[in-house]
C-alpha cells in the first residue's frame, strides 16, 4: 500500500521535472513575430523557413481568427481525407506483409475522425486490421498533426491576453509546425528512446505476431499528444509497448508533463507567473481528489470475490482489485495511469477501465466528463480551463461590483457565448449520444453487461468520444455501423466545437485593449479564485453529469456495502 | 457611504408595502404574455413547462392519458406557475416602487400656460398658449408666480426659482442669463423677478419626460452585463433541458435492464427541470436592473441609462473637484501672522475693519475670525463714519478709510506696489511669511495702513471633515482619486496631501481635463467626473460616467450621461455604491442560484430513481417523506425563494467598500456556501409540512 503512494508521487514529480525543464522552450515557441534565439533557435528557424516556404506560406503573415479558425478545420478535413484514402486503400500500398485488406468502410471512417480529433477512440485491433504503413504514414502523421491543431488553439488563447487591439491572431501553419517539429517531435524522440532502454520494441522489419515493428515509437507520441492509440489492441498494457514499470512511469510522467508545462509557459507568455502557477494548482485540486479516491478503490481487496482469497498486498505481490490489471505495474501504479490517461485526454490504457471498481470507473468517467480540462488535451486542456475561468471570473467579478475581466481583458457577451459553446457542446453531445444509444436496442446491446454496469458503458462511449479522450469501457462491442458513426459524429462535433469556439475566443480576447489592475480588481492568483476556478468545473460537471452517473456508476457503487465491489 | 437618507425611505417604502403588492399583481399578470417573456430565457421555458404541464393534468384527469396522478401532475404544474408568477411580480413590483414617483412628476406635467413671445426681449408681444403647443426656439416669459411651461435657457431677466418639486431642495435658487446659472425646467416656479426663457425641449422630449420613461423602466434596455449574463444562463438553461430530456432514455434504459420500477414521469421531470434551471437569478433579474436605476432615482440622481448605472460600478478614477466637493465652498481666515512690532491684535482689529463692508465669503471669515480670536465686535460701517473701498480689478485691493487711517488688503504683489508708491517697503519677514503660508496651501493676505504693513492674514482651504477617510475607503476598493483645481501646483499639492487624493491637477483648464481624461483611459482606467459648466462639456461627454450638476448650463447636462438634481459634488461617491451593488446583486444571485442545485439534486434523484435502483435511496440525505413530496417540497422551495430574495434584489446586497478579495470571500461564504446550505432544511421543512398536510 504504502509502495504505491510512494510510486504515485514519485511518478508525479518525474513528471513536474520534465515539465519543469520544458516550460523555457515551450514559452519560446509563442511569440512567433521573434526569431527563436541560441543556436537550438536558429535550427529551428532554419527548419521552420525550409518547411514553411516549402508549402508557400513563408513569410508566415498574421491571420484574423475567423480565417485561423477556418485554417484549422481545413487541416481537419484534408487529414480526413488522406487518412481515408490510405486505410481504404491499404490493400494496394507497400510494407504490408500481412497482406491486410481494406478497412471496412464504417470502421475506416470511425478510425480517421478519431485520430483527426486527437480522440483515439480505437474500434478496431491494430495489429490484425492496419499494415505498419498505415500506422506510420496513416495513424502517426496524424498523431502529430491533431495535437499540433490543440497547441495553435492554446497558443491562440493566449494571445488572446498577450495581444492588444490586435486583429490578428499569429499564423496557423507556423503555429501547427512548430508545435508539430518543434515541440512533439523531440519530445517523442526522447520518450521513444527512453522506452526502448528499457526495452520496448522498436523494429522496422517484418510485422508477424507480436514480435515487432514501431512499437516504442508509435507509443510515445500517441502518449506525449494525449492520442492515446495503441499499436497493439491491448494498448500500454501490452509488453512490448510497456515491459517494466518504469517504462509505465514514463509514460504516465511524458503524458501529464506538456499540460502542466502549458500551465506555466501561460503564465510566463503574459508575464505574470502567478497565474500561470494559479491554474496549475487549480489542476492539481482537480486531479488529486478523485486520483486518491481512484487508488483507494483499485488498492482495495475486491468484494465481490469470496472470503478466504488472499488480495493482501506483500513484499512479493500488490494485491487489491487486480482483474484487468498487469501485475508487472501493480494496483496503484495502474490507478495512476487511468487517472492520468483520463484526466489528460490520452485515452491510453494500461488496465482494462471496464474491470475497474464502481468508485474507479467512476473516477475515470468524471475526468472524461469535466471536458478534458483537468490537464487536458495537449493545448486544448489549458484553452478549455481558460474558458472555465472566464465563467468563473464572470461570476466573481460581479460579485465584488465590476464588470466582469480576466487578466485585464473584459469579458464581454461574445466571449462569454464562445465560451459557454466551447464548454457545452461536448456534453450536450455525450448526454444526447448517450440518450439515444440506450433507447435503440440494437445499440444498447452492445454493452454485455445488465444493469448500471451496462449502462456506464455506453456512457463512456460518449463521453469518451464527445472530450475526444479516446479510451473505452472495453466489454462495449462498438463495431457496427450505427455505433462507429455514431461515436465519429460525436468525436467531430466535440473537437470542432471546442476549437474553433476557442479560437474565436481568442481572437475576441486578442482584439480588446487591456483594463486597469487596481486593488477593485479581483485577484485571479490567489486561493479564493482558484477554488473557484476548481469548483466551477465541478459544478458544470456535476451538475451536467450528476443524474447520469447516478445511473451508472453510482447505483453501481452504492449497491451492497460500500467500496470496492463490481 | 451616504446611507442615512437612503434608509428613512426604505422605511417608508416597507409601509407601503400591501398597497405596492396590490398594485404591482396586475402588472404581474400581463408580464405573463409569452411574447414578453421570451426576452427572459430561462423563465420562458419555466413557462412553456408549465402550459405543458398544466395540459398534462387536464389530460389526465379526463382520463385520457395514464401515468403519475393527476393530483401530483396539477402540483407539480402549480409549482410552475408560481414560479413563472413569482418572478413577474418581483419585476411589476421594482416598477412600482418608481411608478409613484413618476407620478407625481406626471402631476407637474400637466397643461400650464404660456407666454409666448413674438421676439427674445421682454418687450415683444406675448400671447397665451397651453404649454404643449411650446416648440423647441421659442421664447416664453415667466413672471413671479408663473409655473416654467418647459425646459430651456435663460435669456434675459434673473430670477429665484422654487425648484423644489425636481430637486427636493425647499430653498430657492437663482437663475440668470448667461454663466452657468442659465437653466430652467419645466415644472419649476417663479418666486419673484422674471426671466425670458428661451426653449430648448419640444413637448413630449423634455428632462421631465426622459425621467419618468427611465422611473417607469419603460425605456430599459438591457445592459453589457445582462445581456452576457442573459447568455450564461440561456447556456445553462439548455445543458438542464437536455440532461432532463435525456433523463427519460436513461430511465427506459435502467427499468429495462434492472427489471423493475418506473421511467422518470414527465411531472418529475418538469419539476426537476425547474428546481436545475437558474430561476432565481433568471427570475430577479429584471427586477434587479429596475431597482438599481430606482435606487439612484432615490439619490436624486437620474441616470440617462441603465448602462450608464452599471458603468459606474466599473469606474476606477474619480475626477473631483476640489471647490465644493473636498473644500468646503470658500478659503476662510485661519490666522493672522503679524509683522515685527506689531501685536496680533493690531493686525486683527485693522484687517476686521477692511473687512466690514466686505460681503465675500472670505471677508465675512476674517470678521468672524477676528471676532473669535480677539474678541473684537464688528460695527456697522455706516456708524463709524468709513468709507469702503471696494475691489477693483485695477488696484486688486480692497479696504477701507477712517479717521485718518487707510487701510488696505490685498494680495502680496498687490500690496507690496501700493506700499512702495507711497515710499514704504514690505519687511522681508513679511515676505517670508507669505511664501510659507503659501507653501502650505493657504492663500496669505497682506494688510498695510498706509505705508506700514501690519502682517498677513492667512486665507485656508478648509478640507471637509471625514473626506480624507472616504478617500482611503475609495482606494481600498481600487478607485484613484483626482483633485482638479485653478490653483497653483504649490498650494493643490499642499490641498491634495491634506486631503488625501492620490493625485491632483493644478491650474486645470478644459483642455487640459479633457487630456487627462483621455490618458487615464489609454491606460484602460474607466474615468467619472461631475461637472456644471458650459466648459466642463467636452470632458463630460470624454468621461465614462459623467455627472452633471442640475445647476448647471444644458450643454453640461447634455454632454453627460447622469444628471444630480442636488448638484452636489460629492454625489459621486454614492453613485459608485449604487453601480457596484447592482453588479454584486447579480453575481451574488447568480451563485445562490446555482449552488441551490446541489442539494436539489440530493433531493430529487433518490425520488425519481428509488424504484429501479433502490440503493439510490442513500442518496436521500433528508429521508423525506415519500418520493411525491420531496418533489414538491423541492418545487415549493424553488419558487418561494424567488419571493424570499425579492427584498435583497431591491434593496441590493450589503455593501461596504473594502478590497476585491475581501468582497469575493464574504459574498461567496453568504450566496455561495449559504446557496449550497439553505436548501437542505428548507426542503426538510416543506417535506414535513406537506406530510402532516397528508400528502402522501
Amino acid at each position: 500500500m504504502t509502495r504505491a503512494w510512494i510510486e504515485i508521487a514519485a511518478t508525479l514529480a518525474m513528471a513536474l521535472v520534465v515539465a519543469v525543464a520544458i516550460v523555457p522552450w515551450l514559452t519560446a515557441l509563442l511569440p512567433t513575430e521573434r526569431p527563436l534565439h541560441g543556436l537550438l533557435g536558429r535550427v529551428a528557424g532554419a527548419i521552420e523557413r525550409r518547411l514553411l516556404g516549402a508549402a508557400g506560406a513563408w513569410p508566415a503573415r498574421g491571420m484574423r481568427p475567423g480565417e485561423y479558425a477556418a485554417s484549422l478545420v481545413v487541416l481537419h478535413a484534408v487529414g480526413f481525407v488522406v487518412l481515408l484514402g490510405v486505410l481504404r486503400l491499404q490493400g494496394l500500398l507497400p510494407w504490408n506483409p500481412q497482406g491486410l485488406p481494406a478497412v471496412p468502410w464504417g470502421i475506416a471512417v470511425n478510425t480517421v475522425v478519431s485520430f483527426v480529433t486527437n480522440t483515439n477512440w480505437q474500434s478496431y485491433a491494430g495489429e490484425t486490421t492496419l499494415s505498419p504503413f498505415s500506422q506510420v504514414f496513416g495513424l502517426t502523421v496524424q498523431n502529430f498533426i491533431a495535437p499540433a491543431m490543440g497547441i495553435a488553439t492554446m497558443f491562440v488563447v493566449a494571445r488572446g491576453f498577450v495581444l492588444s487591439g490586435s486583429g490578428t491572431v499569429g499564423n496557423c501553419w507556423q503555429d501547427v509546425v512548430r508545435a508539430a517539429v518543434m515541440l512533439l517531435l523531440p519530445l517523442a524522440v526522447l520518450l521513444s528512446a527512453l522506452l526502448v532502454r528499457e526495452g520496448a520494441a522498436q523494429t522496422l522489419g517484418a510485422l508477424s505476431g507480436p514480435a515487432g515493428g514501431p512499437v516504442a515509437s508509435q507509443t510515445a507520441i500517441a502518449l506525449v499528444g494525449s492520442n492515446g492509440g495503441g499499436y497493439f489492441n491491448a494498448n500500454s498494457a501490452h509488453p512490448l509497448a510497456t515491459p517494466t514499470p518504469l517504462a509505465n512511469a514514463l509514460q504516465i510522467a511524458f503524458m501529464l508533463a506538456l499540460p502542466i508545462a502549458a500551465c506555466l509557459a501561460f503564465g510566463r507568455w503574459i508575464a505574470d507567473r502567478r497565474q500561470g502557477r494559479a491554474i496549475l494548482l487549480a489542476n492539481a485540486l482537480l486531479f488529486l481528489p478523485p486520483l486518491a479516491l481512484l487508488v483507494t478503490a483499485e488498492t482495495a481487496p475486491n468484494r465481490a470475490l469470496p472470503a478466504g482469497i488472499a488480495q493482501g498486498h506483500d513484499a512479493d505481490h500488490d494485491g487489491g482489485s487486480l482483474e484487468g490489471k498487469e501485475a508487472r505495474f501493480g494496483t496503484g501504479a495502474s490507478a495512476l495511469f487511468v487517472a492520468a490517461a483520463t484526466a489528460t485526454s490520452t485515452g491510453a490504457v494500461d488496465a482494462m477501465h471496464d474491470s475497474l471498481s464502481p468508485l474507479g470507473g467512476f473516477v475515470a468517467l468524471w475526468f472524461i466528463s469535466l471536458g478534458e480540462v483537468v490537464f487536458g488535451g495537449v493545448g486544448t486542456g489549458l484553452a478549455g480551463l481558460v474558458a472555465y475561468a472566464l465563467l468563473a471570473v464572470f461570476v466573481a467579478g460581479l460579485m465584488v461590483g465590476r464588470s466582469p475581466e480576466y487578466l485585464g481583458k473584459r469579458i464581454e457577451a461574445r466571449e462569454m457565448k464562445l465560451a459557454m459553446l466551447a464548454l457545452l457542446v461536448p456534453p450536450v453531445t455525450t448526454l444526447l449520444g448517450t440518450a439515444v444509444a440506450a433507447v435503440r436496442p440494437a445499440m444498447a446491446a452492445a454493452a454485455p453487461n445488465p444493469g448500471p454496469h451496462g449502462f456506464s458503458e455506453l456512457l463512456y462511449a460518449f463521453a469518451s468520444a464527445a472530450n475526444n479522450n479516446g479510451s473505452a469501457f472495453a466489454g462495449l462491442d462498438a463495431a457496427s455501423l450505427s455505433w462507429t458513426l455514431g461515436l465519429a459524429a460525436a468525436m467531430a462535433a466535440g473537437r470542432m466545437a471546442t476549437i474553433v469556439c476557442l479560437v474565436l475566443l481568442g481572437g475576441s480576447l486578442a482584439a480588446k485593449r487591456p483594463v486597469a489592475v487596481s486593488s477593485g480588481t479581483l485577484p485571479t492568483h490567489g486561493p479564493l479564485f482558484i477554488l473557484m476556478l476548481a469548483g466551477a468545473v465541478v459544478l458544470v460537471g456535476a451538475l451536467a453529469f450528476l443524474p447520469a452517473l447516478a445511473l451508472g456508476p453510482l447505483a453501481e457503487a452504492l449497491e451492497g456495502p460500500l467500496g470496492g465491489t463490481r | 457611504m451616504n446611507a442615512a437618507p437612503d434608509r428613512s425611505r426604505g422605511q417608508a417604502g416597507v409601509r407601503a408595502g400591501s398597497a405596492a403588492i396590490a398594485a404591482a399583481l396586475p402588472g404581474a399578470l400581463r408580464k405573463l404574455d409569452p411574447r414578453r417573456m421570451i426576452r427572459s430565457p430561462v423563465m420562458f421555458t419555466v413557462e412553456v413547462g408549465a402550459v405543458a404541464l398544466t395540459a398534462l393534468a387536464i389530460l389526465h384527469t379526463s382520463g385520457a392519458t395514464e401515468g403519475e396522478s393527476a393530483a401530483f401532475v396539477a402540483a407539480v404544474a402549480a409549482g410552475l406557475w408560481a414560479t413563472v408568477l413569482f418572478a413577474t411580480f418581483a419585476e411589476s413590483l421594482a416598477e412600482g416602487r418608481g411608478r409613484a414617483q413618476a407620478d407625481a412628476m406626471r402631476s407637474m406635467r400637466r397643461d400650464t400656460p404660456a407666454k409666448r413671445l413674438a421676439g427674445a426681449s421682454r418687450a415683444a408681444a406675448t400671447e397665451e398658449v397651453p404649454s404643449t403647443a411650446l416648440r423647441g426656439g421659442d421664447h416664453v416669459l415667466v413672471e413671479a408666480g408663473d409655473v416654467v411651461p418647459g425646459d430651456g435657457e435663460v435669456v434675459d431677466g434673473v430670477a429665484s426659482v422654487d425648484e423644489s418639486a425636481i430637486t427636493g431642495e425647499s430653498a430657492p435658487v437663482i437663475r440668470e442669463s448667461g454663466g452657468d446659472r442659465n437653466t430652467v425646467t419645466g415644472g419649476t416656479r417663479l418666486l419673484s423677478d422674471w426671466l425670458v426663457v428661451r426653449i430648448t425641449a419640444d413637448p413630449g422630449a423634455s428632462f421631465l419626460d426622459r425621467m419618468i420613461g427611465l422611473i417607469e423602466g419603460a425605456k430599459r434596455q438591457k445592459t453589457p452585463n445582462e445581456i452576457a449574463l442573459d447568455i450564461l444562463l440561456a447556456g445553462l438553461t439548455l445543458v438542464f433541458l437536455v440532461v432532463t430530456a435525456t433523463l427519460l432514455p436513461f430511465s427506459i434504459h435502467a427499468t429495462t435492464s434492472a427489471g423493475r420500477g418506473e421511467p422518470i414521469g414527465l411531472a418529475v421531470l418538469a419539476a426537476l427541470f425547474v428546481c436545475l434551471a437558474p430561476t432565481t437569478i433568471g427570475g430577479l433579474l429584471p427586477a434587479i436592473g429596475i431597482a438599481g436605476i430606482d435606487r439612484m432615482v432615490r439619490a436624486n440622481v437620474l441616470a440617462t441609462s441603465g448602462r450608464a448605472v452599471e458603468a459606474a460600478g466599473d469606474v476606477d478614477v474619480l475626477l473631483l473637484d476640489k471647490t465644493g466637493t473636498i473644500t468646503l465652498g470658500n478659503r476662510q481666515a485661519a490666522a493672522f501672522l503679524p509683522a515685527p512690532g506689531v501685536t496680533e491684535g493690531e493686525l486683527a482689529e485693522a484687517a476686521q475693519l477692511a473687512s466690514l463692508a466686505d460681503e465675500t465669503p472670505e471677508g465675512r471669515s476674517i470678521v468672524v475670525l477676528a471676532k473669535e480670536r480677539h474678541a473684537l465686535r464688528g460695527s456697522e460701517i455706516e456708524t463709524l463714519g468709513a468709507t469702503f473701498v471696494p475691489f477693483t480689478a485695477q488696484t486688486r485691493m480692497s479696504g477701507v478709510d477712517l479717521d485718518g487711517r487707510s487701510i488696505r488688503k490685498g494680495a502680496r504683489d498687490a500690496i507690496v506696489k501700493h506700499v512702495e508708491r507711497l515710499g514704504g517697503r514690505v519687511d522681508d519677514e513679511t515676505i517670508a511669511t507669505c511664501e510659507t503660508v503659501a507653501r502650505g496651501g493657504s492663500t496669505p493676505l497682506v494688510v498695510a495702513d498706509r505705508a506700514r504693513v501690519l502682517g498677513v492674514v492667512e486665507l485656508k482651504d478648509v478640507v471637509k471633515g471625514g473626506i480624507t477617510e472616504r478617500f482611503a475607503e475609495l482606494r481600498s476598493m481600487g478607485i484613484r482619486t483626482v483633485m482638479i483645481t485653478g490653483d497653483n501646483p504649490l498650494t493643490a499639492a499642499a490641498i491634495a496631501a491634506e486631503a488625501g487624493v492620490d493625485d491632483f491637477l493644478a491650474e486645470a483648464t478644459p483642455e487640459a481635463k479633457l487630456a487627462m481624461i483621455r490618458r487615464y483611459q489609454s491606460e484602460g482606467h474607466l474615468v467619472a467626473m461631475t461637472g456644471d459648466g458650459t466648459n466642463d462639456a467636452p470632458a463630460l461627454a470624454q468621461a465614462d460616467v459623467a455627472v452633471a450638476m442640475n445647476s448647471g448650463t444644458q450643454a453640461a447636462k447634455e454632454a453627460g450621461n447622469m444628471v444630480d438634481l442636488d448638484s452636489d459634488p460629492t454625489k459621486l461617491l454614492e453613485i459608485v455604491r449604487v453601480g457596484k451593488q447592482l453588479l454584486m446583486t447579480r453575481g451574488s444571485l447568480t451563485t445562490f442560484s446555482l449552488a441551490n442545485d446541489i442539494a436539489k439534486y440530493f433531493v430529487i434523484l433518490p425520488a425519481a430513481f428509488g424504484g429501479i435502483y433502490p440503493q439510490l435511496a442513500r442518496l436521500d440525505l433528508l429521508r423525506l417523506h415519500s418520493p411525491t413530496t420531496a418533489v414538491l417540497a423541492a418545487v415549493a422551495f424553488n419558487a418561494l425563494v424567488i419571493v424570499g430574495l425579492v427584498p435583497m434584489a431591491m434593496k441590493g446586497v450589503s455593501y461596504r467598500p473594502r478590497p476585491a478579495a475581501d468582497l469575493l470571500r464574504s459574498n461567496l461564504l453568504v450566496w455561495g456556501l449559504g446557496g449550497l446550505l439553505l436548501p437542505f432544511p428548507c426542503i426538510k421543512l416543506i417535506d414535513l409540512l406537506l406530510a402532516s398536510m397528508g400528502v402522501p
